[in-house]
């Protein structure tokens, strides 16, 4: 029971940086009906920054934080601009190839500059964390664990309760009339890239210590991010929160008890039955295209 | 059906001969690359080169089908092309099995997984593809690099076996590059010669426009799954040659980079031709090898290689070339000579006036809407039926729900005497229900007449079998709306009014029982507009039954027997045309409560 608690405690920490950048990719989504094959290296991304920043650069943890973040705004604007924007009116299959290209852009550049070599980042405290009973609580975790539940308390007032986030969410759920009303939809678009880099970015900062940040961690981030948002249901915020600490819990529990090596595939064999029996997932994306 | 001309009457001599030169140069031009391997002398450096890039080339053909043809993402060729190497590693290595039929084992193995993923995968939209391949993709790594005691781990397999045939030993490096390049040839050939078969243009039509491929007669998903399971088959294919050929394999050699390599190259050369994939791979190996200097960060230039490609040159290198030829010689307007008849009469003319489609009670709601609120419709046989109501009335829902885009929250329909109301689109096209569209989908990248002749290619079309027999069809129903000159014409060259026409031609060539029109007089002008309402009368007179949905009353009243009226989804009035016409409760719903001026 107690080793039961504390995979779930665990779980719920991986599982809320799948749903980080889950939450991205559902974004990105909503705003264009494109998939961010690049996701993924945003968080990757963000892990280096603060690996040159904190290690290299022995800046303190909130000034790398900070720097971090702001970097991740400005690089998706550029992203925005270099990836999605010049093709924005060709469906969606070149701009799926076009962020795959950027995906392996980001990773072999990094691995160009930095080399294979992954590099730890300490945790960012030297206080480890506290015991209750059977369980230990990691500090590292518990950090995980607040700040995905301040963001996405943030994001949802943000997109319900100002103007700027209702005229985003008019932007993705039609674009051409967003407009005739007067709303800059390709800035509507940029703001949402802008804003899902730093997510992602974010993700990155708060599994460094984790996880050994590595050039390939990116993709492997994004690939359970993308299972969780299918789980819990593509298009949707919620599912993604939800796919995503389920994801973790699941692949936490499977590693302790079914397989180490194979722990990885828990993801996509999960994704699989899903598809196969409920493709629209937990919470069920609307699918009807206008003839 | 007497007057059907030979396909020779059609064609300019010259066409068929400058044709039939490039046909033998090519062949030509594939023996001399199959031999030379055998004559030249080569270094060992540069047949390993070749052999690598013509196994990878057949492996790219397979993505020439896939995402060439049919417009899906495929990210795990390189599993495929593992899946093909390894059995025939551990075939020849572990299993001391001949070479053959471990190659043949592994085209099985990469084949049932291509069917596997694609029959669970496809039903889906292109971004779940795109992710499931990938899981495929590192589920298989995970396997190779796991399960050391068959796949021997991350050490690989050395010593694999090269074929031997009839005593004749492949043995030889520049023997075995012939045999490569000879299998690449044939391979090229049949995906060059797919393009123009009738699965290739269901493929193509898949990739233009979905929707109107399976109102058209195409088995969307099935098309979609066969053109997955051959583009596994190639990659099974040039991986188990590629395992032959180096005699050594691991499994780093066939991970998520690798297949996002070859997706590169067939972007590169140029996704929708044989040819371009032959190019990109070339390219693309060849080039690492002479920008060595770029060493670490050549993956990088890679990704951003990729970029640019969408962004600059969509169709790729051959594409690109293609287009090029195009812009210096335009294609003529080609004069028509003696076409046949279109068989429209053959099948439809009853003139009993009995019910060919019969609407009961049928609802489509959207959330809380009621788009289509329990409508009871009666078309009878050859009679020009209007569905006519204020916008957002639901009129395009229901031939959504008549033509099988969208399913019926209930109600039933019943066409000819049967129900359809659970059938596909393509299984209501086999049934002859044929449609046009509000918003023309036509297949833009391929020509007007090929976009006929998948029309009538739908199932069950009484068509003389063969192509020609199909082309001529086609050409009959382009010569009826009197388009027939512009038959090798790209889609996006016509006028809109052209398209228009075209798109109905692609229905009528399907030999519809019921043609269904969606605003077919919507954006053209008044000339066209009559000349569409001759169309409709002819096609009348021939025996068809249309029901048609515009806005514009007058189109109405001149071709339409009956009409029904909808409004909120609702039907509000059914007769004869001067009946409805003079019904009060239209009136208002057109012109608002207008009662002091209905005349008596």
């Amino acid at each position: 029971m107690g080793i039961a608690l504390q995979l779930l405690f665990t779980g719920l920490g991986i599982g809320s940086i799948y749903a980080l950048v889950a939450l991205g990719f559902v974004l990105i989504y909503r705003a264009t009906n494109v998939v961010n094959f690049a996701q993924g290296d945003f968080a990757m991304l963000g892990a280096f920054s603060m690996v040159v920043l904190c290690i290299d650069l022995e800046f303190p943890y909130w000034l790398g934080i900070l720097i971090t973040v702001v970097a991740m705004l400005v690089f998706g604007a550029l992203f925005n601009l270099a990836v999605y924007y010049p093709l924005r009116n060709r469906g969606f299959q070149p701009v799926i190839i076009s962020t795959i290209g950027a995906s392996i852009l980001l990773e072999n550049g990094v691995l160009a500059a930095y080399g294979p070599r992954p590099q730890a980042l300490p945790s960012f405290f030297s206080f480890q964390g506290f015991s209750v009973g059977p369980i230990f609580f990691d500090s590292q975790y518990l950090v995980i664990l607040g700040v995905t539940v301040v963001m996405v308390t943030l994001q949802y007032l943000f997109f319900e309760r100002t103007l700027l986030g209702k005229k985003m969410q008019a932007t993705s759920q039609d674009k051409e009339m967003a407009s005739l009303l007067g709303i800059p939809v390709a800035l509507m678009i940029m703001l949402t890239f802008i804003y899902s880099s730093a997510l992602g970015g974010l993700a990155g900062i708060l599994v460094a210590p984790i996880l050994f940040v590595s050039v390939g961690m990116g993709s492997s981030i994004a690939l359970k991010a993308f299972a969780a948002s299918i789980i819990g249901g593509f298009g949707d915020v919620t599912g993604a929160i939800v796919g995503g600490l389920a994801l973790g819990v699941v692949e936490t529990f499977g590693s302790a008890y079914i397989s180490v090596p194979y722990k990885d595939a828990f993801a996509f064999i999960v994704l699989v039955v899903f598809l196969l029996f409920r493709p629209q997932g937990l919470f069920g994306e609307k699918v009807a295209e206008k003839a | 059906m007497s007057g059907i001309v030979s396909s020779e009457a059609h064609k300019p001599p010259t066409e068929r001969r400058t044709g039939q030169g490039r046909d033998l140069l090519i062949v030509f031009i594939a023996a001399m690359t199959v031999v030379a391997p055998l004559l030249l002398p080569m270094t060992a450096y540069y047949l390993n080169l070749l052999m690598q890039a013509s196994t990878y080339a057949i492996a790219v053909l397979g993505l020439t089908i896939v995402l060439g043809y049919t417009g899906q993402i495929n990210l795990a060729q390189a599993a495929f092309f593992g899946l093909g190497a390894y059995s025939v590693a551990l075939g020849t290595v572990s299993f001391g099995l001949p070479f053959w039929p471990a190659l043949f084992a592994g085209i099985i193995i990469a084949s049932v997984a291509g069917v596997v993923l694609g029959l669970t995968s496809l039903r889906l939209g292109g971004h779940y593809l795109a992710m499931v391949t990938i899981s495929f993709q590192q589920i298989l790594m995970l396997v190779l690099t796991n399960w050391i005691s068959l796949t021997r781990g991350p050490d690989g397999i050395p010593g694999i076996a090269r074929p031997i045939v009839f005593g004749f030993s492949f043995a030889d490096s520049g023997t075995y590059l012939a045999l490569c390049v000879g299998v690449l040839w044939v391979v090229g050939f049949c995906v060059g010669r797919l393009k123009h078969s009738k699965l290739g243009r269901a493929m193509q039509a898949v990739r233009d426009n979905e929707l109107a491929a399976g109102v058209v007669g195409v088995d969307v998903y099935r098309t979609k799954v066969i053109a997955f399971t051959l583009c596994a088959l190639f990659g099974g294919l040039g991986g188990g040659l590629f395992a032959g050929g180096f005699t050594y394999i691991s499994p780093d050699q066939f991970g998520f980079a690798e297949s996002v390599v070859f997706l590169t190259m067939a972007l590169l050369g140029g996704v929708r031709s044989p040819f371009g994939a032959a190019l990109g791979t070339a390219l693309l190996i060849l080039l690492p090898e002479w920008l060595r200097f770029l060493k670490v960060t050549y993956l990088a230039v890679y990704g951003g290689a990729v970029i640019l490609i969408m962004v600059f040159m969509p169709r790729g290198i051959w594409g690109f070339l293609e287009a090029l030829r195009q812009r210096l010689c335009p294609l003529a307007v080609l004069p028509v000579g003696r076409v046949a008849p279109l068989p429209l009469t053959t099948q439809v003319a009853r003139e009993d006036g009995s019910i060919i489609l019969e609407v009961n009670q049928l609802s489509k709601h959207f959330g809380g809407l009621k788009a289509v609120d329990e409508v009871e419709l009666s078309v009878r046989r050859n009679t020009v039926h209007a569905l006519v109501g204020p916008n957002g009335s639901g009129k395009t829902t229901l031939l959504n729900v008549l033509s099988g885009i969208y399913k019926p929250r209930n109600g039933q329909l019943f066409f000819d005497g049967q129900a359809v109301t659970r059938l596909l689109p393509h299984e209501r096209a086999g049934r002859g229900i044929g449609r046009t569209f509000q918003n023309v989908r036509l297949f833009t990248a391929m020509s007007v007449l090929e976009n006929i002749i998948v029309g009538a290619e739908r199932p069950g079309n009484e068509v003389t079998v063969g192509s020609t027999g199909v082309e001529q069809h086609a050409l009959a129903a382009l010569d009826f709306v009197r388009l027939a000159e512009l038959r090798n014409q790209t889609v996006q060259s016509l006028s809109y009014g052209h398209q228009r026409l075209a798109e109905i031609a692609r229905a009528l060539a399907g030999s519809p029982k019921l043609l269904l029109l969606d605003e077919p007089g919507a954006g053209l002008n008044t000339v066209e507009k009559s000349e569409l309402v001759q169309l409709m009368k002819r096609l009348k007179g021939h025996g068809l039954t249309i029901l048609v949905i515009d806005h514009d009353m007058n189109l109405v009243e001149q071709v339409a027997d009956r009409i029904t009226v909808l409004n909120f989804g609702r039907r509000i009035a059914d007769g004869p045309q001067a009946e409805v016409l003079r019904n009060p409760e239209v009136m208002a719903a057109y012109l608002g409560n207008v009662k002091t001026h209905v005349a008596p």
